[in-house]
């Protein structure tokens, strides 16, 4: 890190796993990248998620971003030297009656029609099987079997060192302030002065629609708070991550024995504090879906709650690709509280497009221009 | 005082929620109520007095001797917090506390009472937490017969037991030699006091000697070493301590200077000052600063006690270590702070009543500060030089891996160390491990503990257990709310 680059190849605006990724794929091409974040690498959504490596139930239009990241996720500690904590114990989407059963049924039938066969049905007795502690009335589910979870902000943070091993200069405690075009050139306005690059990447996370409102690009970004808690260590029962078909709900224990329980009920995100604040009535309605769902969990102590700050687009799809109005300007935000195992792909693609214009891998429909093109 | 048996018997909101019934929690609700606020004091302990009077009027020391008359004076304190109109809450554990969102500039708080949790209101809030022991990591402490001596303390105080057999008290502070007399009356068999009191710390405490010296502690606290001394074996300036045995305590290891000794015993009890418990004020958003003096993270409050965060003040040695005296006299202070808030009060007669309360703070405080430049630890116990002592019960991590992450990994702060260590992730959240942690990061950054910043700590500040939150009562408005 040389610490007093004023200009880059490429600045990237966020140090969340996205950005810190996309700094490192920029490296290993050969640009030189300067990484602006204004509080600690993984310090919001990318650090505190619940870690889930997940293929499994995700929208089609992001189905190949998610791919390309799973192969790397399966030889993470070869391209950050840092295993990031990653498990595959799969995941499985329970059904808990037979609407669900039908629901996940022309799910994989459909994914199997586009091509895609990394969802499989399984049977009541192989998800017992698999998940035995589940409740006993659940009728079977969706596995995928490659999938698992990771350690959040350990993850980030390697990314962020791998980068900057690499040359890429990080820095965090830094706030950008405006962007503007300065000729051919972006100009990143921040507290510790001034930087230039003919290319800039918004990744700023619940932050990134001010960025893309200075660009003349707004978009309806919502800021929210999905809340997660976590139990004291409870004898080893279950592997795989488990989610729901029909309530909210993700589930997962580490090999610590500690008990994850998020889903996504939202607490009221403060972003210009860097605050969240829980709602403790809303973590109930998840700690009955728990107690529905696994008996033995119910005499669990829960010794922490929390929750990040991450972006939602309006129809939960994130914004990846490059900018509608400017040349040099690329967007990779919005990823509506599934964004972490889409990191390290989505920042090897990114950096592809801007190192050579296109990928291969179709990011059709999570284009910026579906919000700001006016008809 | 009204006893809340149940947790349906609770109100579904108060003007102020006191939480602990130590001597500054009972002296706040004893105030307020007196001022007319409904008042809640909730407290996780079987009987009133917290850490300093626990079980007051409930222990089977009947001896007054063996305890010594400053213990018995929580007695007025909680006969006046008995006559008091206020609600009390005993068995009672706070898990949460956050701004209700329904009720602006209003509190929601989480509580619990024998396993069924319930959220109730609150104007305002005043944090009577107290103090913890300052967490002192050595070799081998984790041994069963190595236990702090603070929980000897509890023992003594609650159930009338001391420690069997061979006893070593080790370490600093005016309460190592407190609890070492009060134990040595109730007929525990102290073989030695190992006081780990850095000889340099005179020469800067001198210079905080004459405020000292008229301070009421000071007859109290050099009769209480004298005695000390010439009953026990004391030894000084002991600059290295560690615990040994196999599968249990055997024997207690120590440098003096370049001499070294052992000690066999069959309990060791460890101490190194008490500071602020504050995990809830944390917890609960208010600001903390490094106090330097002290060498602990204290919330910043004003001259009401008030916090950073409006509505919110905290009282007692969670505000800083001042003693149960000076406790009583910031709850007093607190609860005019928060009844002049409430509208109770005009800000003159509050000014005028709290006055010769103020007074009296600033005599007991006087000469405080050379307690804490004489007893301030010294740095190998701050943090533990050999790298295999554990410095996260919870979850077993070394202080080697701390020094190896912070150095190898590049991690600079607490928070960020929890996601490589999980340290400060257990049931405890950092309670044992948060300053040691800090100060590992400190020294082998090169930098202080304040500019590396304590833990983020997170709801619920003690655990609730998934039953409890499930059976949480739902209003209608929440449930429509999530269902979207």
């Amino acid at each position: 890190m040389s610490g007093s680059r004023r200009s880059a190849d490429v600045i990237v605006i966020g140090g969340g796993i996205h950005g810190c990724s996309t700094a490192l794929h920029c490296a290993l091409r050969g640009l030189s990248v300067i990484l602006i974040e204004k509080d600690h690498a993984g310090r919001h959504a990318s650090g505190v998620n619940a870690g889930g490596v997940r293929q499994l139930a995700r929208h089609v239009a992001e189905i190949p971003l998610s791919n390309a990241s799973m192969a790397i996720w399966h030889r993470i500690a070869e391209l950050v030297d840092d295993d990031c904590g990653f498990t595959c114990d799969g995941q499985v989407l329970v059904a808990e009656n037979e609407d669900d059963l039908a629901n996940c049924r022309a799910r994989v039938d459909d994914l199997n029609l586009r091509g895609f066969h990394h969802e499989e049905m399984i049977d009541a007795k192989e998800l017992r099987e698999i998940v035995p502690a589940v409740s006993e009335n659940c009728p079977g589910g969706v596995i995928s079997r490659r999938d698992g979870a990771a350690i959040p902000l350990r993850a980030t943070q390697a990314f962020k060192r791998k980068a900057a091993s690499l040359g890429a200069d990080i820095r965090e405690g830094v706030r950008v302030t405006k962007v503007e075009r300065d000729g051919s050139n972006w100009r990143v306005v921040t507290d510790a002065g001034e930087f230039l690059s003919p290319r800039i990447v918004n990744a700023a996370g619940a932050w990134a629609d001010r960025l893309a409102a200075d660009l003349d690009e707004p978009v309806p970004l919502e800021v929210i708070a999905p809340m997660l808690m976590i139990t004291a260590p409870l004898p080893a029962f279950i592997k795989p991550v488990v989610i729901l078909r029909g309530r909210k709900l993700s589930f997962k224990q580490f090999g610590n024995g500690t008990v994850l329980i998020g889903g996504g009920h939202l607490g009221t995100p403060l972003r210009d504090e860097n605050v969240t604040l829980l709602d403790w009535k809303k973590l109930a309605i998840s700690a009955g879906t728990v107690w529905d769902l696994f008996p033995i969990m119910r005499g669990a102590p829960v010794v922490r709650a929390w929750a990040g700050i991450e972006a939602r687009m309006p129809d939960d799809l994130p914004v990846f690709g490059k900018s509608a109005r400017h040349e040099g300007v690329y967007h990779q935000f919005g990823f509506s509280a599934h964004g972490f195992q889409l990191g390290p792909g989505a920042g090897a693609v990114m950096a592809e497009i801007i190192a050579t214009g296109r990928s291969n891998v179709p990011i059709d429909g999570l284009d910026i221009a579906r919000f700001t093109t006016t008809h | 005082m009204t006893p809340v048996a149940g947790i349906e018997q609770l109100a579904e909101s108060y003007d102020l929620v006191v939480v602990g019934a130590g001597p500054a929690g009972l002296s706040a609700a004893a105030r307020a109520a007196g001022l007319g606020l409904t008042v809640l004091l909730a407290d996780e302990n079987p009987a009133p007095g917290g850490q300093i009077y626990r079980a007051i009027t409930t222990t089977p020391v009947k001896d007054r001797a063996i305890l010594g008359e400053d213990y018995w004076r929580g007695a007025e304190i909680v006969a006046r917090f008995e006559r008091s109109q206020a609600s009390y809450a005993a068995r009672c554990t706070v898990w949460s506390l956050g701004p209700d969102e329904a009720s602006p500039g209003s509190f929601e708080l989480g509580l619990s009472v024998d396993g069924k949790a319930r959220m109730i209101g609150a104007r305002q809030v005043i944090l009577a937490t107290g103090a913890q022991e300052r967490p002192f990591p050595i070799p081998g402490w984790t041994l069963p017969g190595v236990m702090t001596a603070g929980a000897a303390q509890i023992a003594l105080k609650g159930a009338g037991i001391v420690p069997a057999g061979r006893t070593v008290i080790a370490g600093c502070g005016p309460l190592l030699y407190l609890l070492a007399s009060q134990l040595a009356a109730a007929r525990c068999e102290i073989v030695a006091v190992l006081d780990t009191t850095p000889r340099a710390n005179w020469p800067k405490a001198l210079a905080a000697l004459p405020d000292f010296l008229r301070s009421p502690y000071l007859a109290k606290g050099l009769k209480l070493m004298a005695a000390t001394r010439r009953k026990l074996r004391f030894v000084s300036n002991v600059t290295s301590l560690s615990a040994k045995g196999e599968g249990t305590l055997r024997q207690v290891g120590f440098e003096q200077g370049e001499r070294q000794g052992a000690i066999a015993c069959d309990t060791l009890l460890l101490h190194q000052g008490v500071i602020p418990s504050v995990n809830f004020s944390n917890a609960a958003g208010c600001a903390h600063a490094f106090d330097e003096e002290q060498h602990a993270w204290v919330p910043r409050v004003d001259a009401w006690l008030a916090s950073s965060v409006p509505g919110i003040a905290i009282a007692g040695d969670g505000a800083g270590i001042g003693g149960a005296e000076s406790a009583a006299l910031r709850g007093e202070i607190a609860a005019f702070g928060a009844a002049s808030r409430l509208g109770k009060l005009s800000e003159a007669e509050r000014d005028r009543q709290a006055a010769p309360i103020r007074a009296a703070l600033m005599r007991l405080l006087h000469g405080r500060r050379f307690l804490d430049l004489l007893y301030r630890p010294a740095p190998q116990f701050l943090a533990p030089p050999q790298d295999e002592t554990i410095i996260c019960r919870c979850e077993e991590v070394t202080a080697g891996q701390v020094r190896d992450a912070a150095a190898r990994l590049g991690v600079t702060g607490p928070n960020q160390m929890k996601a490589f260590l999980r340290c400060g992730m257990g049931p405890c959240q950092g309670r044992l491990c948060g300053p040691t942690v800090v100060e590992l990061i400190a020294q082998t950054r090169g930098t202080t503990p304040a500019e590396v910043g304590y833990y983020r700590l997170r709801p619920p500040v003690k655990p609730v257990t998934l039953a409890e939150l499930a059976a949480l009562p739902q209003t209608e408005a929440a449930v429509k709310a999530v269902v979207r």
